[in-house]
């Protein structure tokens, strides 16, 4: 049995971060984009925790948890902006989501 | 006395600043009349230091402040008022204040009073400028003032399209020359190290005379176009689209003189050059017998009387080419006294005929406009050199010289051309004051001018008969300036015959013009007298066909290739290319808009593409980075 090492985390963080990413360019539902936006900020997390746990320094793992008060703080207001969206035009679709055109 | 010398320069800066002020407001009387009073002042400190020169005082020296300093380079603005310099000073100043004081008169009516103090104040400060320096850089700032101010005043009137026209060709003749006289002005100091009057004369005597030739022709150059002498002579004649008081002042008195100020001033260096003196005496005569067959016909009188100017300025090369330069000088300031008032004069009768020019058309003026009658004639017997008005005194010192100097063929050019400026002198005046009064037909009311305009003439009057008096005094104070000698013919029987020879010659002419034009049976030319379709008359009244030249071989040619270099090398290269620019910018800017479509998703994916571009350029560089030797050592490897 092999053992888990810091790559073996960072692979993870990698493709966390991928699918993450794909999550944001492909959903159209504003809800998913935050919960794609949730994964690139996790991928993030475990690759500050692994190398922080690597190092034997601890100022990696605070970052990790600054990121996720700013996490918690940014999906409240994402949350409250996106109801008052529901609640005017009936849909939270992206495409609809066009009066920055430039 | 230097509170002088700044009082005589400074107060005409004032006076158009001060009417400056006013331009953009209806007429103000008394703009004109303080302009007068500053000039006045300026014209008082010039006889003080007049005074000062007469009276045996060293020449007024001042170095204002410093204007270049650079490396060997070292220019002043500085002012020197000597011999030479104070006689242009109280030309200039009594020629301007008089001037100033007639516009006030003439320019009664016209909606640009105010502006036309501010741009004649102007002309004097640049043309004290021009004359004070003391060096040739200050000489070429007024030079240059003074030729901006005449285009101001020629076209003046720059709702008629012909004014604008002549305001353009005066001032682009004049750029074709100050390029020779900038030339010759770079010479001096590539040869001396200095502008300096003093310093560069000291240089010139160690000079080879090879040089010293360029620079007296390339100075001449110059001299050339402000003075209009041949060929650049075709700006003066149309100069006369200007208000009459600026063709006295500028056409006649000062500014066209100044060509003849820069061989005086120069006279060091153009004494160790006879050949160019030889050729600026000889195109002198040539100019004053060319100009003088062409007012014999004109039909203008301003433009007679123009060409008359022209004709004396070639007296005045004449004299100053042959090494006279006292003599130029002295026929400079006569000729100023009695031209401004016979301009004057002509402005009296053009404001009497409602600005009607032809001389034909009027005759019998005498009646109605007395005085300006006798100042007009009185300035052409003047201009005539009739013993004893100032303009004999001048103008026969010229002839003396040319004689003593054994250059007979110039002598008998300038004898000859005595002859025909008394003949049209009297010409204009026969018809215009003699004679039926054909103005009846016309339907003109002619009218004396104001009386404070004559009054403001009387002092032209008077020196126009008595500057000839001044001729010793003058000559005791240039003496020594000019290197200055008297001419002497050998035998006193030669000189007798030769004064009353030249006087009966000019007598004649006089007697011969008011026979031909003093008479019942002139009218009106309609192009069918026998005289008309003469070859000569066609030649003389066509100015030699020579704008006519310019016009077909210079302008259109020139034109025409200013059109191609525009269609095709402006508009095809340089334009094409700046637009082009233009367009690849506002394309791409067009074309890239079409990614702000306000959809999120879209603007998400281009961030993810532009963070995936930055990512890739920090991974090349960094391997770049990392393995700089290896690439270094390829690339010298390719021969980079």
């Amino acid at each position: 049995m092999m053992e888990i090492g810091l790559n073996h985390y960072l692979i993870l963080s990698t493709i966390l971060f991928a699918i993450g990413l794909v999550g944001v360019m492909r959903r159209k539902n504003l809800l998913l984009l935050f919960f794609a936006t949730e994964i690139l900020l996790n991928s993030v997390n475990i690759a500050f925790a692994a190398i922080s746990h690597y190092y034997g320094d601890l100022t990696g793992q605070m970052f990790a948890f600054f990121v996720i008060a700013i996490a918690a703080s940014e999906v409240a207001v994402g949350l409250g902006l996106l109801i008052v969206w529901y609640k005017r035009h009936g849909n939270i679709n992206l495409d609809n989501l066009a009066s920055m055109k430039g | 006395m230097e509170k002088y010398l700044y009082i005589a320069l400074f107060a005409p800066l004032v006076s158009s600043l001060f009417s400056a002020l006013f331009t953009a407001t209806p007429k103000k009387t008394f703009t004109g009349i303080i302009a007068s009073l500053l000039i006045f002042s300026a014209f008082v400190s010039s006889s003080i230091l007049l005074m000062h020169i007469l009276g045996g005082g060293e020449p007024v020296h001042v170095e204002m402040m410093t204007w270049m300093a650079t490396g060997d380079l070292y220019i002043p603005f500085g002012f020197v008022v000597d011999e030479i310099s104070v006689t242009m000073m109280m030309v200039v100043t009594l020629v301007s204040t008089i001037v100033h004081i007639y516009s006030i008169g003439y320019m009664d009516h016209d909606k640009g009073f105010n502006r036309f103090f501010s741009y004649l104040s102007a002309f004097v400060f640049s043309m004290m400028i021009l004359v004070m320096s003391d060096n040739y850089a200050g000489l070429f700032i007024g030079w240059e003032g003074v030729g901006l101010c005449s285009w101001l005043l020629i076209g003046f009137w720059f709702h008629k399209e012909s004014a604008t026209w002549a305001a353009n060709e005066a001032f682009i003749m004049n750029r074709i020359a100050d390029l020779g006289m900038l030339v010759g002005i770079f010479l001096v100091y590539w040869n001396t190290g200095t502008l300096q009057y003093d310093g560069a004369f000291e240089a010139f005597a160690t000079l080879d005379i090879t040089t010293l030739s360029w620079i007296g022709i390339f100075l001449f150059i110059g001299a050339m176009g402000k003075s209009a002498q041949f060929p650049l002579h075709t700006w003066l004649a149309d100069a006369m689209e200007g208000p009459t008081p600026v063709s006295a002042l500028i056409h006649a008195a000062t500014m066209v003189t100044a060509g003849v100020y820069l061989v005086v001033r120069s006279n060091e260096l153009y004494s160790l050059i006879p050949d160019v003196g030889l050729f600026i005496a000889s195109l002198g005569a040539f100019v004053a017998i060319f100009a003088a067959s062409m007012a014999l016909v004109n039909r203008d009188m301003k433009r007679v009387v123009a060409y008359s100017t022209l004709s004396q300025l070639g007296y005045m090369f004449a004299a100053a080419g042959l090494g006279a330069y006292w003599v130029a000088l002295f026929h400079l300031m006569a000729h100023a006294f009695f031209k401004a008032l016979l301009f004057l004069g002509a402005g009296n009768v053009m404001h009497a005929m409602d600005g009607e020019l032809d001389p034909f058309k009027m005759g019998g003026l005498k009646k109605v406009m007395k005085w300006s009658y006798i100042m007009m004639t009185i300035a052409s017997v003047a201009l005539a050199g009739i013993f004893p008005l100032a303009g004999f005194f001048s103008k026969d010192t010229i002839l003396e010289a040319a004689f003593a100097e054994h250059h007979f063929v110039i002598y008998s050019v300038l004898l000859f051309t005595a002859g025909l400026t008394a003949f049209y002198s009297f010409r204009l005046t026969a018809l215009i004051f003699e004679g039926e009064e054909r103005y009846k037909l016309f339907g003109f009311h002619p009218h004396e001018a104001y009386k404070f305009m004559l009054v403001g003439m009387s002092p032209l009057l008077i020196l126009a008969i008595i500057a000839g008096a001044f001729r010793t005094t003058f000559f005791g104070m240039v003496e020594e300036a000019l290197s200055a000698i008297e001419y002497h013919i050998h035998s006193e029987v030669t000189l007798w015959v030769m004064t009353i020879g030249t006087q009966a010659f000019v007598v004649l002419a006089i007697v011969y013009a008011y026979k031909k034009y003093n008479n019942s049976g002139i009218t009106v030319p309609d192009g069918t007298g026998k005289m008309e379709n003469s070859f000569m008359y066609k030649l003389l009244i066509n100015q030699y066909y020579i704008p006519y030249a310019y016009e077909t071989y210079l302008v259109t040619p020139y034109r025409e290739l200013s059109d191609i270099f525009w269609t095709h090398i402006d508009m095809k290269i340089v334009d094409a290319s700046v637009d082009g620019i233009a367009g690849i910018v506002y394309n791409t800017g067009e074309k890239t808009s079409k990614m702000q479509n306000g959809n999120l998703s879209t603007m998400l994916q281009l961030m993810v593409v532009g963070m995936l571009g930055l990512l890739s350029l920090a991974v090349v560089f960094g391997l770049a980075v990392r393995y700089s030797d290896g690439i270094l050592a390829i690339l010298s490897g390719l021969g980079v």
